[in-house]
């Protein structure tokens, strides 16, 4: 292969932007993107935080799940644009600045709740969300059960992942 | 560490990282300034292409390159028939971009390199393409018949491979047979849905003339062989890295996907990286499928219920290439007895082309098709011979002291006589029946019934060939300064914790913790001999391979710390990182039996410093390196398994039918399984919880809804319905071990496992279930509540 010359790199889309500033894991983040840039996509692109996950880009997977003003919502049903002035919480922020993992994490690593770990940290960030809200969760199988139906696990059948949640409660003393 | 690490339950050791959002799948690698890659793909099943026109959509602001068949050079060849068998005539493979025809809806026609995907998917919606659409027939039989359209010119009658396998007399035994049963049976397309879609990305480094390429793929090293082969590259000069990858079952490990190729070349083109991340649209209807067969079979049995003979004669779709060649149908074909002795087999297939999406192995390969149809038909021949559903198989399991039982005649996907190798059939299924509470059943069954509620009890067995050869490979090495244990295998990984179970047997030879071996595979600069991740073979085979080359490196370690603390190799024992003479508190650690070990030791530490205050590690005259001898602690070996060796199970389940609602219930679910000794029973439980689940999607919801026009109808999540944790019920696990005679660590393999039984357990749950109503019997899956409805529709409700 002979060496090929670099293109110019003007090569651009044509598409209109729109300036943003929003609150990421507790910074303020302000940038130009394109009008139709979806919140997973300028989370994971234009910030680096790679670990909001991209499963189907229709809303039902919910491996993009991050939360919005502390509620758990799909970042990519989301555009960037429509994040504008709200606070965003993504997988970075969850474990302690020294990698100590939250309750919810440990509890899925002592459950093993994960196997590819693609849909953890949606499944976390959902989690997390309803561990955070002030009322009681209904912590039968059925309500654990109803709490991850938002998201999909195509490894782990589940069950675990609803014992790490039982065990995130004793861990977080919400039993 | 002095407890034995094999057969515990230890934690993952790559759980923080991906529970932190650390992980790097394809899509995290940060590559600046890279191009994307966005597919035009056909919308018809047949058609012939009269014409593109790519110049508007090149126009288009942002977009760098559009490529067609007539662009790419050297890569306008039909991809490889990885499987090559003379029952195959004229087989059919995929060229990376459509030349004048396209075969399935889906198919890749043309490739759009842009500045952002956005971008590249609005250049390809400007492709104009002039098609000539073409008859179909979506219908597997009527595909065969005289005059059906074809999905290959070159085709006649769509048949792909036609084979025919016999074992023992199985006409002398239907002659002989005093009852003979028989049943048609189906299971539908479906497809693996990983969380991850299939994503491949590329940089070629003009300076070095290295082409490195992460692919979320099953077999990055097959992967590199090829790229290398194609761009006239030394292999050495191509890096292949599966990093992180989001799951698999099969349909990661295709050689080649057309993105597989053409991304890489595009990037040597570019000079620029180049990403291609399909999304879910995209593999559903360009990512391999499998699953639907029609299988007619027949039992010969005595009126005691011993079946002496089975004929199965079945119609495999295999989409509209062949590139896997047989080995769905051969798998299913072989493996169509099951647990049962049934010493009298006629199996004969015809693989069938349709204008749908590849089909290539998905989690069970062909055994959840085969475990349908004879599990069904086991269930029929109780039924009419008045025989319990548990005592008729009981009645044909093969006994313990059977084994190895051959079949002689059949060939598994090996290429070698189908040898089961192992197990305590008998007593799986006693457990089975005792946790489901077969005994108490009827009654519980009847009190149910009066109050109005059908209940169903449902059972299936199964066996799995599993470690499928021919080799693996294991490196491990000692690191002087850490003293950490560095393993590498030439797998990948999709979620089933390779570097936790490698890690656990490497623990144990040499007395560390599991924590502290290091498990890097997936990266052809890593370790590149070996095949890849499939076949439930990953403990079996690359398992063995490491356990091999820890023993090696034990003895080195022994070997240099007998000699370090001068004392006989028998008095050092290994434990805590270190190597200590027994009974005593005299000890060396690893790190510097390391060092010791490498005649150059610069004193980087106080390790380092230390272990120059032991006698030598190697005694012998002459130059610091004996010949023969190389420095450090380390070693490499390969593990070449024998044969397949086979696990098993039993599964059963009372399940519920509202016949209103037409609705199913799994209210009780049990899994008896059996894969030898387990490593980690923890991640053993997840693999098989995770199969089974699949399983029960298979069972009563995921079907892909190919239309006659060959549109698939729900190419998505949100119409093809993958269980969320709302349809998974609560699920007993037990195991039994039985130890493969074949192998070193007497394991076998578990990945396959948890699916295969599910189809054939609910259906037999929901026909006795609604026996009472007259229904007829359940034969197809997935089952859905329309075919309950019919049924009962049927029978006069």
């Amino acid at each position: 292969m002979t060496r090929t010359m670099k293109p110019a790199s003007a090569d651009r889309s044509a598409d209109a932007t729109v300036d943003v500033a929003l609150t990421v894991n507790g910074e303020t983040v302000r940038r130009t993107v394109s009008v139709r840039m979806l919140l997973s996509d300028f989370l994971r692109h234009e910030l680096g935080l790679t670990g909001t996950h991209v499963g189907c880009e229709h809303g039902v997977c919910g491996c993009c799940t991050v939360l919005i003003d502390g509620k758990p919502g799909r970042a990519c049903l989301t555009l960037a644009a429509q994040a504008n002035g709200y606070s965003i919480r993504t997988i970075e922020s969850v474990a302690a600045a020294d990698g100590t993992l939250h309750p919810v994490q440990q509890a899925f690593k002592e459950c093993h709740g994960l196997q590819c770990g693609y849909c953890t940290p949606g499944m976390v960030m959902n989690i997390v969300g309803r561990f955070e809200e002030p009322q009681a969760l209904d912590l039968s199988d059925d309500g654990i059960r109803e709490l991850l139906s938002g998201n999909l696990c195509r490894c782990t059948g589940y069950l675990n992942i609803i014992a790490a949640v039982r065990r995130a409660a004793e861990l977080l003393g919400r039993t | 560490m002095s407890t034995r690490m094999f057969g515990a339950r230890v934690e993952r050791n790559v759980d923080p990282k991906l529970l932190r959002g650390e992980g790097a799948f394809v899509d995290d690698i940060p590559l600046p300034e890279a191009l994307h890659v966005a597919f035009l793909r056909s919308p018809h099943a047949r058609a012939r292409m009269r014409g593109l026109d790519a110049a508007a959509a090149m126009r288009h602001p942002g977009v760098v390159a559009i490529y067609t068949c007539d662009d790419i050079g050297a890569l306008d060849v039909e991809m490889p028939l990885l499987i090559p068998h003379p029952s195959m005539t004229n087989p059919q493979t995929q060229r990376p971009l459509a030349r004048g025809d396209v075969h399935y809806v889906g198919q890749t026609i043309a490739m759009v390199v842009a500045v952002d995907r956005y971008t590249a998917e609005d250049a390809a919606a400007m492709i104009e393409v002039d098609y000539d659409p073409l008859p179909v027939e979506m219908d597997l039989e009527k595909a065969l018949l005289d005059g059906a359209p074809p999905v290959h010119a070159a085709v006649p009658n769509n048949l792909a491979a036609h084979f025919v396998q016999t074992s023992g007399d199985p006409e002398g035994a239907f002659r002989g047979a005093e009852h003979v049963t028989r049943i048609t049976v189906q299971v539908d397309r479906s497809t693996a849905a990983p969380m991850e879609c299939r994503a491949v990305a590329a940089r070629w480094d003009a300076v070095s003339g290295e082409l490195t390429v992460w692919d979320g793929t099953q077999a990055p090293i097959s992967v590199r062989g090829g790229l290398a082969s194609v761009f006239q590259l030394d292999e050495d000069k191509v890096r292949v890295i599966a990093p992180d990858v989001g799951g698999g079952f099969g349909q990661k490990v295709l050689l080649f996907y057309p993105d597989e190729l053409l991304v890489p070349m595009a990037a040597m083109r570019l000079g620029r990286p180049v990403k291609y991340i399909e999304d879910r649209r995209e593999n559903f209807i360009g990512s391999s499928q499998e699953r639907t067969q029609i299988h007619t079979i027949e039992l010969a049995a005595l009126k005691t219920g011993e079946v002496i003979g089975l004929r199965d004669v079945f119609l495999h779709d295999t989409g509209a290439f062949i590139p896997y060649g047989i080995a769905v149908a051969q798998v299913a074909s072989t493996s169509i007895a099951g647990p049962y002795r049934i010493p009298n087999i006629f199996v004969e297939f015809k693989a069938v082309y349709t204008p749908t999406v590849q089909v290539t192995p998905y989690r069970g390969c062909g055994r959840p098709q085969a475990c349908f149809a004879i599990e069904r038909a086991m269930d029929q021949l109780a039924e009419e011979l008045g025989l319990d559903r548990f005592e008729i198989r009981r009645r044909n399991l093969i006994g313990e002291n059977q084994f190895p039982y051959e079949r002689e005649g059949l060939l598994f996907a090996d290429g070698l006589k189908v040898t089961l190798d192992s197990g305590q059939y008998a007593r799986a299924l006693g457990m089975a029946a005792a946790e489901v509470g077969a005994g108490d059943f009827t009654a519980a069954q009847a009190k149910a019934l009066s109050e109005g509620r059908y209940l169903g009890l449902g059972l299936a067995c199964y066996v799995e060939g599993t470690g499928l050869g021919p080799y693996e490979g294991g490196h491990v090495k000692i690191h002087p300064i850490t003293g950490k244990v560095y393993v590498n295998t030439g797998l990948s990984n999709q979620g089933q914790g390779h570097d936790t179970v490698f890690a656990q047997i490497v623990a144990d030879q040499l007395g560390v913790s599991p924590q502290d071996v290091i498990v890097v595979e997936g990266d052809t600069k890593a370790f590149d001999w070996g095949v890849a991740t499939f076949a439930s073979r990953a403990a079996v085979v690359s398992g063995n391979a490491i356990h091999k080359t820890a023993i090696t490196v034990r003895n080195k370690v022994l070997q240099a710390a007998a000699n370090m603390l001068d004392v006989d190799i028998d008095s050092i024992e290994l434990r805590d990182s270190a190597a200590w003479v027994k009974g005593s508190n005299r000890f060396v650690p690893l790190a510097a039996i390391a060092t010791a070990s490498n005649p150059l030791r610069y004193a980087f530490n106080k390790a380092a410093q230390a272990a120059t205050q032991f006698a030598p590690a190697s005694k012998h005259d002459g130059p610091p390196l004996a010949e023969g001898q190389a420095p450090g602690l380390e070693a490499t070996d390969y593990y070449s398994p024998s044969q397949s060796t086979w696990a098993y199970g039993v599964h059963a389940a009372i399940i519920e039918v509202d016949p209103g609602l037409c609705t199913v219930k799994i209210r009780k679910y049990v899994c008896i399984h059996d894969c030898g000794n387990m490593i980690n029973p923890m991640i053993v439980e997840g693999q098989v919880l995770g199969g089974i689940a699949q399983g029960i999607g298979g069972a009563l919801y995921e079907h892909l809804d190919y239309q006659p026009d060959g549109n698939l109808a729900n190419a998505s999540l949100m119409d093809f319905l993958v269980p969320y944790a709302t349809e998974i019920p609560n699920i007993s696990i037990l195991h039994l071990e039985t130890p493969s005679p074949l192998n070193p660590l007497g394991v076998k393999g578990v990945g396959e496992a948890g699916c295969i039984a599910v189809g054939a357990v609910i259906a037999s749950g929901v026909e006795d279930a609604l026996r009472s109503l007259g229904a007829p019997k359940f034969h197809h899956v997935p089952l859905s509540p329309d075919m309950i409805s019919g049924a009962l529709a049927q029978a006069g409700h």
